[in-house]
């Protein structure tokens, strides 16, 4: 794996070069957040943040996509007939994504792209994209992501992985789309860089991270014994399903299909949804199988701490971003319910005797 | 890379008013590309999401049987936005279908054993399928005694009407039709709740006899007592689900009971699945 040293004015200088080959997409400061933007020429990254206000997400998977076109003229020989909308256009770079947006992508995926359905929408969109990693030296306090299966230098879901300098860079080439990225943007003749301060670095960002869950228990717990927790109702309490925790995730896929007209043409079209809203699953009779609050709360926990984990048998549903524990304006918190989740029940030993 | 979402053309071939209440309309479709009926290869028991343009779609049991060529049928019930504009749509209209989706009925377990089937109400269109599948010349004898056990509330809210007097008259199919109630004089079929016929005319259980359920949530609420009671063994017991859905592919996330989602793991279940199972449902 290639390493190399990036100053100030090459990365500069770069970035400016990569603006031609690629849809590049950076942190740029609006208002008192970090949001990913394009990049225009002359136009800088603000990569001085702990971490973007929403993910990446919405760059592989925007919030409202188009996916068929279609025209309701009788006039037209296709009518009322579905035509694709075009998909990824063209490479895309992401710079300054956190390990922990990248490794969600690798869990996320897992959804779109099964064996036997694969959404090409996501698919695409995701193959077009090189990840341009920035590694966590200063993590935030709700930070959990080396107890979520990531970690603040984590590789696993990058192309490119940055740890700042005084001046610059060092720059990790994980994958062929990260090579191909430092090629397009002059940096193939970059002296190389120093991996032994690079490790202790990421030791240093890891000790700061002591906030923590605790799964291990959790795949061999009887689905329907967390389901019937007494405890859904007190985590549930303050919820105002207001859906803030799922659009943060950067691994919350669930999205809605609607059709929008216009005179005679129309689209369809998809949205991010999410299992906070008593529409989502609200039957055409009027039945709804989470028609109650804590049945919802109850629901997002119960697939990311244990659907998933028993589909996948790959850890949690969750990279340990700590996005919902900061914007939930109630203050729940995933950490406290995977815990109590992970501890509920007998203990395995209680039974013993002697 | 094939785009699951995307519905098969298909043209509105006939369309038939079912029920007296007029809420029910079963409608027929011809592809427009022939080869589509190919890549539409089904099992009775799956179901399909019916595409209409400028509205979207609602996934419906498919009431046809793969043994029927030509075309395709659903029953659809009169309820929400896309099923209201599509009792509203013409023969001879263009819309979409999109599936086959979802898992079947477990034919190959199925074969040398009998099968009883439970229905109630609108919930019988792929028990229609399934019973036609089983009375093909083809596969009639792959099966032992099959049962129909079907009520609705009156003899006017029946499904499929002339097909059930036609079973009727066969030797190889025990039909036990019932209505909730009747004021019709010349009602010559049964009188009582499903939970009540199924205690009176189900065959006693055994290890080869298998129950096809589906019908209203307080139907099957009522009958599983009783098929608890004749000793059906909830491997025995096999349902079907229904939930909102959307992508009928499981990415979008809305239908799940539990890990499974109904669309992609479901809509058929064994009553010991369901056991293990939230009732989210």
């Amino acid at each position: 794996m290639k390493m190399i040293k990036l100053n100030q004015t090459a990365w500069e200088q770069g970035i400016e070069k990569l603006k031609a080959a690629y849809g590049l997409f950076a942190p740029v400061k609006t208002g008192a957040a970090h949001e990913f933007k394009p990049l225009g020429p002359g136009q800088a990254a603000n990569l001085n943040f702990q971490n973007t206000r929403l993910s990446a997400k919405g760059l592989i998977y925007p919030q409202t996509q188009v996916m068929f076109h279609y025209s309701l003229n009788p006039d037209q020989a296709d009518h009322h007939r579905l035509h694709e909308a075009p998909m990824a256009d063209g490479p895309k770079a992401v710079i300054g994504i956190r390990p922990c947006d990248a490794d969600a992508f690798l869990l996320v995926r897992r959804n779109f792209d099964t064996p036997q359905y694969k959404d090409p929408y996501w698919i695409k969109a995701y193959e077009a994209t090189t990840l341009v990693g920035l590694a966590c030296t200063a993590p935030c306090a709700t930070c959990f992501c080396t107890t979520a299966g990531s970690g603040p230098f984590s590789e696993t879901g990058l192309d490119v992985l940055l740890v700042p300098e005084t001046d610059g860079y060092t720059a990790k080439l994980i994958s062929p789309k990260g090579e191909a990225l430092a090629t397009a943007a002059g940096w193939d003749k970059a002296p190389a860089g120093d991996a032994s301060p690079i490790a202790e670095r990421e030791a240093a960002a890891k000790a700061q991270i002591t906030s923590a869950v605790a799964t291990d228990q959790l795949k061999a717990k009887a689905t329907l014994d967390l389901y019937d927790a007494p405890f859904w109702d007190d985590v549930a309490f303050a919820c105002i399903n207001c859906g803030t925790c799922t659009y943060l995730c950067p691994t919350c896929w669930c999205f809605d299909i609607q059709d929008e007209t216009s005179g005679k043409a129309g689209v369809r079209l998809r949205n991010w949804d999410s299992c906070m809203y008593p529409l989502f699953s609200l039957h055409g009779s009027g039945h709804n199988p989470r028609g109650l609050k804590v049945q919802r709360v109850r629901q997002r926990f119960m697939h990311k701490l244990k659907y998933y984990v028993d589909k996948y048998d790959d850890g949690i549903q969750c990279v340990g971003c700590g996005r919902c524990v900061q914007h939930c304006p109630v203050n729940i918190d995933i950490r406290k319910v995977c815990n109590l989740m992970n501890a509920h029940g007998p203990a395995p030993e209680a039974c013993k005797i002697g | 890379m094939q785009n699951p979402y995307l519905p098969y053309p298909v043209r509105i071939d006939a369309i038939v008013t079912e029920t007296e209440d007029k809420n029910l309309k079963t409608f027929k479709f011809v592809f427009l590309d022939p080869e589509d009926e190919k890549r539409f290869a089904y099992r009775s028991g799956q179901f399909a999401e019916l595409s209409v343009a400028g509205k979207g779609e609602i996934p419906i049991g498919i009431a046809s049987s793969p043994t029927e060529k030509g075309f395709i049928m659903f029953t659809v019930n009169k309820v929400g936005l896309v099923s209201s504009h599509l009792h509203a749509m013409k023969v001879g209209d263009v819309m979409g279908v999109r599936g086959p989706l979802g898992n079947w009925y477990p034919w190959e377990q199925l074969e040398g054993k009998n099968v009883v089937i439970i229905g109630g109400g609108f919930a019988f269109t792929t028990l229609r399928s399934s019973i036609v599948y089983m009375l093909d010349p083809a596969n009639r004898k792959k099966f032992g005694e099959i049962h129909v056990i079907y009520g609705a509330r009156t003899p006017g809210m029946l499904l499929y009407r002339e097909e059930l007097a036609a079973w009727e008259k066969r030797d190889d199919i025990h039909m036990h039709i019932t209505v909730d109630g009747t004021n019709d004089p010349d009602w010559k079929y049964n009188v009582g709740f499903v939970p009540t016929i199924t205690d009176k005319k189900a065959p006693a259980a055994d290890d080869n006899t298998y129950a096809i359920i589906c019908g209203p949530p307080i139907m099957i609420k009522f009958t599983q007592p009783v098929l608890d009671q004749r000793g059906y063994r909830h491997d025995n017991i096999i349902m079907s689900l229904e939930n909102r859905m959307k992508c009928g592919i499981g990415m979008c996330g809305r239908c799940n009971v539990g890990k499974d989602f109904v669309c992609k793991d479901g809509p058929v279940f064994t009553l010991a699945q369901l056991n293990t199972m939230p009732k989210e449902y």
